[in-house]
């Protein structure tokens, strides 16, 4: 059984003439290239990966240029650094982001301060633009006491209250109605919040990708959908997750406009989210953005990419870095030289590695951390709960309750 | 005072907090201009407007999942999902987001809303409209579970859940919908969540039960005073919290423990009042405590009559605790 065809050009008796596509019984290999640019798959781009201006120019003032490059590189050293922790035993886990830099930095970038973010598993990027500090991040790692949720979750799952960047779970694709429910409460409250949820290719196959979209279009939510397409979820590869021409296009269906944008390429990525976050604003309802990308690591540090997909795959990617597209950008654009980027480097390893050190010297989280926020109030049973564990806690330090003292 | 059906006590807590609080909107299928298929969102769009209460799209996990972006957001929504047994869409929802959320984010977003949803036999629905699943949420910590048994209770309760600052599983017992009249307090009327009510006071033996059941085991308990036998009965209200010390001081007077519920017996929630009254009443007890329960099946058609605990079963369980 050959691959059913993609081009939407073959015609509607062609269609239903052909059999359903049978499962596949081989892995399709892997895609190595970026699908040609035209029609539903056309990408678009503001910087070819020379750095050299091939788009419309979102023309953002030189800080903010500048600022985007320094946020990248800084979560650049942050995802190293803290992927080292991990191979030394100090982290438990993580998700690496290598790669994916722009994709996240661009859309968060176009967001206000008072919208709302709803991220899934690599967005740590999008917390610390919008002021979630190294150590606050670093102790969310650690889950040390200072973690704001406690040492609850493992490590990746951010929180920041005070720049509506909300706790997400490990369960793949809920956060993307809760976008959409948090934008329907923004429009019936009148307020001109947007928000954006952000989701891996592998979620566009989940239920609440369809409910999500299905109800932020029909109740024309103030919403941006953002689609980190990195090509893997873990080990399956976009062509085994999907038989869509592209993940963009689904938005049709549901009547909802899309984009589809060069994920590496940090203007590109902003300028449409720009747009989108304008409608959104504006009141003409939801967008869906799909960002072309690469997982360039594992899945996670206890992955091995190696046991599934061919290496090459990766050079290519290497060759498209949106680190580098930036920075040559800027270079040519006279804003950047090897002294700021020497300085920049040094100043953000500093900053890294003195957050680490404050960080690793905190306590765990209280004991008492267990069994609080389940409820706003304890109930009987917690309580007793509690009574109960710090009871064992005095057993085993071996303090007797109630013991005379002396 | 007014007399109500329990359905229409629900409509009227509903109306009472929406016209409180316009954080409150409700929603799910059918809900807006019919008025929900069992009429308890009756004349909510009417008198709140499209933004307040409105229809969704066939979709529970789409119905829990916006609800759950709307509570972080800052509304109470009350999600309704309209029989029970249609709720497994949205599990994912309640038990990984809803549920978590307080916690997970170690205080910083909280999930405040009311998921409402008739549930329980007894109206001829086969698998599909009858099944009691109140256990796989008391199994969830960060829910609450609130059960009422009457008219006036569904109001009070409902009203306490739509200002609770956290999710509670609202399960609206629909085979007494309409089969209960009772006089109902107009306007403000909270009955606190986490306290049970004595229905019947007695003196030999201990009924506890929740929803439906409570009418059952008060005919059941007709019967057993007729053999001479004084039988207190128990409406925990709320299973999570539980009102543990109401339950173990009727049971450390009477020394006899029924426990009665229509779900599937293994695991049920009647499992956990047995526990909790071994564990802490043991020395008090005269009998054995009884389950009596729905069969470990799916919820039959034709013979749902044999499948849900009624009078006679619960008077032969009372039995049980005497003769062993
Ligand atoms: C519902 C669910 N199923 C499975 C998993 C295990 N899992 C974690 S991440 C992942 C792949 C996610 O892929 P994608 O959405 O593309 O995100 P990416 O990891 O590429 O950022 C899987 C299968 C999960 N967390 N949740
Ligand atoms: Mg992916």
């Amino acid at each position: 059984m050959t691959r059913p065809t993609r081009s939407a050009k073959k015609g509607a008796a062609a269609r239903t003439a052909r059999k359903p596509a049978a499962p596949r019984a081989r892995p399709v290999p892997p895609a190595a290239s970026v699908p040609p640019p035209h029609g539903a798959a056309a990408l678009l781009t503001v910087l070819s990966p020379e750095g050299e201006l091939v788009g419309k120019d979102p023309g953002l003032p030189p800080e903010r240029l500048v600022f985007l490059y320094e946020q990248m590189v800084q979560v650049r050293e942050f995802d190293r650094r803290m992927l080292v922790l991990q191979r030394q035993g100090r982290i438990g886990f993580y998700g690496p982001i290598l790669g994916q830099e722009a994709a996240t930095i661009g859309s968060a970038a176009a967001m206000g301060p008072g919208d709302w973010v709803f991220p899934a598993l690599r967005e740590a990027a999008a917390a610390i633009l919008r002021g979630l500090s190294l150590d606050a991040a670093i102790a969310q790692l650690m889950g040390k006491a200072s973690d704001r949720c406690k040492g609850r979750q493992m490590p990746c799952h951010y929180t920041h209250k005070e720049a509506h960047y909300v706790s997400m779970s490990s369960v793949i694709g809920t956060q993307i109605s809760h976008a959409v429910g948090a934008a329907m409460a923004a429009r019936i409250r009148g307020d001109d919040t947007v928000v954006l949820g952000y989701m891996g290719d592998g979620a566009t196959s989940a239920n609440d990708f369809h409910a999500g979209m299905n109800f932020a279009a029909v109740y024309r939510a103030p919403v941006v959908l953002f689609c980190q397409n990195n090509q893997w979820a873990i080990s399956v590869p976009l062509r085994q997750q999907s038989a869509s021409e592209t993940i963009a296009i689904k938005a049709s269906a549901y009547g909802m406009p899309y984009a589809r944008v060069d994920g590496n390429d940090v203007l590109a990525v902003y300028a449409a989210t720009r747009a989108a976050v304008e409608r959104a604003r504006r009141g003409d309802g939801p967008t869906f953005l799909e960002a072309l990308t690469y997982r360039r690591l594992g899945h996670s540090s206890s992955d091995d990419p190696t046991r599934y997909r061919d290496e090459a795959e990766v050079r290519v990617w290497e060759k498209r870095d949106p680190v580098e597209r930036l920075r040559r950008f800027l270079r040519a654009r006279g804003l950047w030289n090897d002294r700021r980027e020497q300085e920049l480097q040094e100043r953000i390893a500093n900053e890294v590695n003195a957050a680490i050190a404050r960080v690793e010297a905190e306590p765990d989280p209280d004991p008492d951390t267990l069994v609080t926020d389940v409820h706003a109030e304890l109930t009987p049973q917690l309580r007793e709960q509690l009574a109960d564990l710090r009871a064992n806690l005095d057993a085993a330090r071996g303090g007797r309750e109630g013991a005379f003292p002396l | 005072m007014t007399v109500m059906t329990l359905i229409q006590a629900v409509n009227d807590a509903l109306k009472h907090e929406m016209r409180r609080d316009d954080r409150v909107v409700v929603f799910g299928e059918d809900v807006g201009v019919k008025g929900g298929v069992f009429l308890a969102t009756e004349g909510l769009q009417a008198e709140f407007g499209k933004d307040r209460c409105f229809d969704t799209p066939l979709s529970e996990c789409g119905i829990i999942g916006t609800a759950v972006g709307m509570a972080l957001y800052g509304l109470r929504p009350i999600p309704e999902i309209q029989f029970l047994d249609f709720i497994y869409p949205a599990f994912d929802q309640i038990v990984s987001e809803a549920a978590k959320m307080r916690y997970r984010s170690g205080g910083e977003y909280t999930c405040p809303m009311v998921i409402r949803s008739p549930y329980g036999g007894g109206i001829k629905g086969g698998h599909y409209h009858s099944q009691s699943a109140e256990a796989y949420f008391c199994h969830t910590p960060g829910l609450k579970v609130v059960i009422p048994s009457t008219p006036a209770d569904a109001k009070g309760l409902l009203i306490a859940s739509i200002r609770d600052e956290d999710p509670v599983m609202f399960l609206e017992p629909k085979r007494i919908y309409r089969t209960l009249k009772q006089e109902v307090p107009e306007g403000e009327h909270v009955v606190p969540i986490g306290k049970g009510r004595i229905v019947r006071e007695g003196k030999d033996a201990t009924v506890i039960a929740y929803g439906a059941m409570v009418g059952i085991c008060e005919q059941a308990a007709e019967l057993a005073a007729k053999e001479g036998r004084s039988v207190e009965i128990v409406d925990p209200r709320t299973l999570v919290p539980l009102d543990e010390p109401l339950i173990l001081d009727s049971v450390r007077k009477t020394g006899r423990c029924v426990v009665v519920y229509e779900a599937p017996r293994t695991c049920g929630y009647g499992a956990e009042l047995a526990a909790i009254v071994a564990e802490k009443a043991i020395e008090y007890l005269e009998g054995p405590i009884v389950r009596v329960a729905g069969f470990d099946t799916p919820f039959p058609y034709t013979l749902d009559n044999l499948y849900m605990p009624d009078a006679r079963r619960v008077l032969r369980g009372i039995q049980k605790t005497f003769q062993w």
